[in-house]
């Protein structure tokens, strides 16, 4: 009865501050723009179902998608498991599914413990890779710190989970056969349990029992409170962002009507507006993007789903090359930023209300942010410029993020809004505008015909 | 270049002059009307056109920039102020069918110009010449300047990862009686030569080595004779690192358009 008065408790505080905690995500992540997502939704499930649960675009790179996929599996599988851990622990009853389930209950959770050891040899194998084999992609700079620790701790998270189950698996079949009752026939615990808690007490087992079934749930709830602070949060996020992921073509920067319009009517291809602005002087517009509140929801999505693997600096050309650019570090600086927005509008952060709007404001919305920072100091213009527009990161990526899509409309601030850039690029916009071509050039377009 | 004189270049000008309309538009771009090597592209493009008698047109002086480095440098306005200008005369001459040598001009025609109210069928002239092959309306010579060389293929972003186009190029290497050696990078992982992003027309970031250094360095590493390629700004970015590297005597980096009439002696 304490079990259970004790359990409730726990579900309902994880499930309180889960609430919280992920009603403060969705926050940030629409503290982006509107964008409107169309297209054929047929499709969109289709991507759902190949890439994000059939994790196709990891296979691109098959070892360490076999690994993955051992851990995907298991964790996937075990959700069956948590559903029973739940039902057990509110009701105070014991392996709830065991009696309705039968010969097909054995079979579930001999399944769910050969994919645990399967999880288990990925998890050390991947526990060498990030700390020992130095792979090149996980050890770039923007690796240091947090996200290299945020990554072992998951790590070290699943194997204490995964020795909890076989605590608790191993445990109760000894228990059960000291009862009389046979073994329950799982996999690797029936063996597994009698070889190491075979000659100990009752009380012990009972204790060990309770320590590995408690273990167990707690590591599920403390992740899932730990995953907003995480790169992991991919479980959850790649399906959402795989479905909304743009389904027009790579080659198609996004249209900007306003820009399209004014240019029109410059060289006298308008029809009347209707909707013109009558009169009013319209504030200026702004183009491009230099902060979270100018991308769209979907660019804010793509970076709390980036899992940090970093498979797109890995095939980033100017990367290859030791360019400081990296799409990777252009996805952290975008969550990052979200971050800091978000935790100052969660504590009411006065000093960032904008400097006209500072009297008598005594709350912060995201219209009157002002921190006097923007994105430009998280990525510098050399990054920005480095970028050939290959899509080779947009390929790569095993959760279709679109960092290119980012680096532009940053790129569009910097040209349009202030007017910088790279000066090389100056004679080419001159020879554009006045001459048509890329290269300011004395001849006739048609003189390669006539000579 | 007076073999010109023999080629038929006629105008959408001419055309419409004579009240007639071509079968198709040859988009040559920046590079294909004023770059003297991607020049030579264009020529030999042209020259397989004639030979098969194909009915096509240019734009001439009537043709701009597509815009495509403009728009990814940030400059929205020269974009669209090139771009629309394009589809004005496109449009006034109704054309309907669009093929050019350039995968920039080409994604930009194709994916970009229907959203400004520009609508036509475009295709690559990679695509084009696979066709007139599959038709048999371009026989290859058998045992022809190309017979047992390697001819490693360098896919473009643009024709490659951004459109797709894979195959058709591959198609018509094949039909050269040469061995095609694929490098590491190729096809969906193709590595960029470095160009493209408005790279082209701006020095590097600082960095430890030029792109086309690498990639380069990647084709080197399957001995090739020839490395084929399907843009323009990667046939300067690939002969230039063959310079670099100089083996310009042992490796050749040529458009597809040419070996075909290398080949076939056109």
């Amino acid at each position: 009865m304490i079990g259970q008065i004790a359990f409730i408790l726990v579900l309902l505080i994880t499930g309180g501050i889960a609430f919280k905690k992920y009603s403060t995500l969705r926050r940030n992540i629409l503290l982006g723009k509107d964008e409107e997502i169309s297209g054929d939704t047929g499709e969109r499930i289709k991507n759902v179902v190949l890439i994000a649960f059939g994790q196709k675009k990891m296979f691109k790179r098959f070892i360490p998608a076999l690994f993955h996929f051992f851990i995907y599996a298991a964790f996937m599988l075990t959700q069956i498991e948590l559903i029973e851990i739940m039902i057990d622990g509110i009701f105070g009853t014991h392996r709830f599914f065991r009696n309705g389930l039968g010969g097909f209950y054995t079979f579930l959770i001999s399944f769910i413990e050969i994919l645990s050891v399967l999880a288990l040899v990925a998890t050390f194998i991947f526990l060498a890779r990030r700390n020992l084999l130095k792979t090149p992609r996980l050890h770039m700079d923007e690796m240091s710190g947090w996200p290299k620790l945020d990554a072992n701790l998951i790590l070290i998270g699943e194997l204490i989970l995964v020795t909890c189950i076989f605590t608790m698996n191993g445990t109760d079949e000894v228990m059960h056969r000291n009862a009389g009752q046979g073994s329950y026939g799982f996999a690797i615990s029936s063996g597994l349990g009698p070889a190491i808690f075979g000659g100990m007490s009752s009380g012990t087992l009972h204790v060990l029992e309770r320590v590995g079934w408690w273990g167990h749930i707690l590591m599920v709830f403390g992740f899932i409170l730990y995953l907003p602070f995480s790169k992991h949060l991919h479980i959850l996020l790649a399906f959402p962002n795989v479905f909304y992921s743009k389904l027009t073509s790579r080659g198609e920067m996004k249209n900007m009507p306003s820009i399209m319009n004014e240019v029109k009517s410059m060289m006298g291809l308008v029809e009347e507006d209707p909707n013109a602005n009558q009169g009013e002087m319209e504030e200026l517009p702004k183009f491009g993007a230099n902060d979270i509140f100018d991308l769209s929801w979907k660019n804010i999505l793509d970076a709390y789903t980036c899992t940090e693997c970093g498979r797109c600096s890995s095939v980033c050309p100017a990367n290859i090359t030791g360019k400081k650019l990296s799409p990777r570090k252009i996805m952290m600086d975008v969550r990052d930023r979200a971050e800091e927005i978000g935790n100052n509008l969660d504590t009411n952060n006065l000093e960032c209300v904008k400097e006209d709007k500072k009297e008598g404001t005594t709350k912060l919305t995201p219209d009157i942010y002002d921190d006097g920072k923007t994105l430009f100091d998280y990525i510098s213009n050399e990054e920005l410029h480095a970028c050939t527009t290959c899509n080779a990161c947009v390929e790569a990526c095993p959760v279709t993020i679109d960092p290119l899509d980012i680096i532009l409309q940053l790129r569009r601030h910097e040209i349009l809004d202030l007017a910088a850039g790279p000066s090389d690029w100056t004679p080419m916009f001159t020879a554009i505008e006045n001459g048509g071509a890329v290269w300011q050039m004395s001849d006739d377009r048609d003189k390669w015909t006539k000579e | 270049m007076s073999d010109l004189k023999k080629l038929k270049i006629d105008t959408m000008a001419d055309f419409s002059a004579r009240g007639e309309e071509p079968e198709i538009l040859f988009w040559v771009g920046c590079a294909g009307s004023f770059d003297a090597r991607a020049q030579k592209v264009s020529v030999a493009f042209v020259k397989i056109l004639n030979e098969v008698g194909i009915n096509f047109a240019i734009l001439g002086n009537e043709e701009s920039c597509t815009g495509d480095p403009a728009r990814r440098a940030g400059n929205e306005f020269v974009f669209q102020m090139t771009a629309l200008q394009n589809i004005e005369t496109l449009n006034m001459y109704k054309v309907k069918k669009i093929v050019t040598a350039c995968p920039h001009c080409f994604n930009t025609l194709k994916n970009e110009y229907p959203a400004l109210g520009g609508n036509y069928d475009v295709i690559h002239h990679t695509q084009l010449l696979q066709e007139l092959i599959n038709d048999g309306r371009i026989k290859m010579k058998e045992g022809g300047v190309f017979k047992g060389k390697r001819i490693t293929y360098h896919d473009s972003c643009y024709l490659g990862r951004v459109n797709g186009v894979y195959e058709a190029p591959r198609k018509v290497l094949e039909q050269l009686d040469s061995e095609l050696v694929e490098m590491k990078r190729c096809k969906t992982n193709g590595l960029c030569c470095g160009a493209g992003g408005a790279q082209m027309f701006k020095e590097d970031e600082p960095g430890d080595k030029r792109i086309n250094i690498e990639r380069i360095e990647e084709a080197m590493e399957v001995n090739p004779d020839i490395v084929a390629v399907n843009c323009p700004f990667c046939l300067t970015m690939m002969t230039d690192g063959v310079k670099a590297k100089e083996k310009q005597e042992d490796v050749m980096v040529y458009d597809l358009a040419e070996l075909i009439v290398q080949n076939n002696g056109i």
